[in-house]
């Protein structure tokens, strides 16, 4: 396989994105990509597109098309899929896009990640989470997305001790991280008051402890070092790609309180990098709940397991800390429009790692790593970027 | 969304908690799989049906505040994750216990109840939830499954889900 480099990255704002359609957000935020790089549309040779239900959400599928008719170049006929891995969808057509043009197969790729959520009702919105989850053996007896988060927060809190308080500190630190993004959804600081007396979700689940899920797109353009080099003068290198799978029903699992395909997905990226996690200087993990921020930084490698509240509350992961996690704001600040968020993920780590990420710049960036997970656990996507 | 045949092509199991078991290694799963995960191939023809005891230990829970559709009446509910007495895990509602008093390692044990219906007037579905009642003359620790109390002469006839009104 040959090395292969990111040469531009663009998003939309997140958020309740009212005026713009789907596919509006999927041109705005391929335009900018493109733009970014630097190239003309005629140079890409194919396209990747994650979404999660997309289906569901706005009775549309066949996004592959969509996608490159929207971005006016349905005359080059290129070849363009959808990738889906429920909320990894954006992850996972990262590492799709990845693997063609480590391949040969082609020089040039564009992904995107999109996701229209509030052209539906909350309700709707519940009941397309639970898709993620098994239907007919957790969905069926009332199991929510929520609600499985909740019982691995449960034994987490149960077997390590992690306290209430320090889950709330990963909403109050994402916040204030997002306040200094401006395509984040939620720019307000809050505090660990507001965190523990919002609504009851899923106990001990709090609403200020979800991600909410918002409108957003993003879009990356990658290409094989030799062409990088040649068409961009930024580019930033992949250096370690690892994706896992696991049982579909969390109840199958051997821990709640860790995901293996997280571990799993970690060690295959760290392996084909020939890095460690000390190695990285800042992450973007998948924290569609505070608890899912906890177990990512142990499933990762960067904490021992069980520490990783104590972790949070140590400030080590704030943008002042050993290691920032999410200096985006993560899923909880920036929103959370699950084939996009994947997408989103690489792109803060593309700025991050070119120093241009303004006010929430981790200094000294030079490598970093974005973590995307799927429902509960069932799929984890984890890739290492590093600035050239 | 629950409506359909995939509902009903697992009735036994919803109702009875009627596993298998494999022939190759002897591990009991639930539910039902067309393969043992353990010996693959090897299993294939040797998977015989198993009735779970009914007994199981709660895992971890949470108490459901913002409940999917068909189940805005009975939130905010317990949802735990169940080991039974034979070893497959399964998530299911807990019932006869105060919110407040949810333990993990806690005994349960399986109940016949109304899951869900499909909106008013709909299809109603039925399956097991978990008890935390102690089982008379066992003590707290009662591990013996209770009888299946269900709607009356309904539960063995799959394929007739009942109807309200
Ligand atoms: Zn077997």
């Amino acid at each position: 396989m040959r090395p292969v480099a990111v040469i531009g990255v663009g998003m939309t704002k997140f958020g309740e994105l009212w005026e713009k359609s789907f596919r509006q957000l999927v041109a705005e935020a391929g335009l900018e990509a493109v733009r970014d790089a630097g190239i003309p549309g005629e140079k890409i040779d194919a396209m990747y597109v994650g979404s999660m239900s997309a289906g569901r959400l706005i009775g549309q599928e066949h996004l592959g098309p969509l996608a490159v008719d929207e971005a006016g170049l349905a005359h080059t006929h290129m070849p363009s899929v959808r990738v889906e891995a429920a909320d990894a969808s954006g992850g996972a057509a990262f590492r799709q896009a990845l693997l063609a043009v480590a391949s040969g197969a082609h020089d040039v790729a564009v992904v995107g990640g999109a996701e229209k959520m509030t052209d539906v009702i909350d309700q709707e919105q519940i009941n397309t989470l639970a898709t993620a989850a098994d239907q007919e053996w957790e969905a069926f007896f009332g199991a929510t997305y929520p609600s499985l988060w909740a019982m691995m927060a449960q034994k987490h809190m149960h077997d390590y001790g992690t306290t209430r308080e320090q889950l709330a500190m990963v909403a109050v630190k994402n916040h204030l991280h997002g306040s200094m993004n401006s395509k984040a959804a939620y720019g307000s600081v809050i505090d660990a008051k507001t965190v523990l007396g919002s609504p009851m979700v899923s106990d001990p689940l709090r609403l200020f402890d979800s991600a909410s899920n918002v409108d957003g797109a993003a879009a990356v353009v990658i290409a094989d070092l030799e062409t990088a080099k040649r068409l961009n003068p930024h580019p930033v290198l992949i250096k370690g790609s690892g994706s896992a799978t696991d049982t579909l029903a969390l109840h199958d699992r051997h821990s709640l309180t860790e995901l293996a395909a997280t571990r799993i997905a970690a060690e295959r990226a760290y392996k084909m990098a020939g890095l460690k996690p000390a190695d990285m200087q800042f992450a973007e993990v998948h924290d569609c709940f505070t608890i899912a921020e906890v177990m990512a930084i142990e499933d990762l490698g960067f904490v021992k397991k069980g520490e990783g509240g104590k972790a949070v509350e140590s400030g080590m992961t704030g943008l002042k800390g050993k290691l920032p996690v999410n200096p985006s704001g993560g899923l909880k600040a920036r929103g959370h429009p699950p084939g996009a968020t994947g997408i989103a993920q690489i792109a803060e780590l593309v700025w991050q790692l070119r120093g241009t990420a303004g006010q929430r710049q981790v200094q000294g960036a030079k490598r970093g790593l974005a973590h995307n997970v799927g429902g509960s656990g069932a799929s984890a996507y984890v890739h290492i970027l590093e600035g050239l | 969304m629950t409506q359909g045949p995939r509902f009903w092509r697992s009735i036994d199991q919803r109702y009875n908690l009627e596993g298998v078991k494999c022939g190759n290694c002897g591990q009991a799963i639930f539910p039902a799989r067309t393969l043992c995960p353990t010996c693959r191939h090897l299993s294939v023809g040797k998977l015989a049906p198993f009735q779970m005891s009914g007994a199981g230990t709660v895992e971890s829970f949470t108490v459901v505040h913002s409940p999917p559709n068909g189940f805005e009446l009975q939130a905010p509910y317990v949802m735990a994750i169940v080991k039974l007495a034979e070893g497959p895990k399964l998530t299911a509602q807990i019932v006869d216990v105060d919110n407040a008093d949810m333990r993990v390692g806690m005994p349960v044990h399986k109940v016949f109840r109304r899951i869900n219906q499909d909106g008013e007037g709909g299809v109603i579905h039925y399956g097991y939830k978990f008890s935390a009642r102690p089982v008379r003359g066992q003590g707290a620790k009662g591990q013996a499954p209770m009888p299946v109390e269900g709607p009356r002469g309904s539960h063995r006839s799959p394929g007739a889900p009942g109807r309200l009104g």
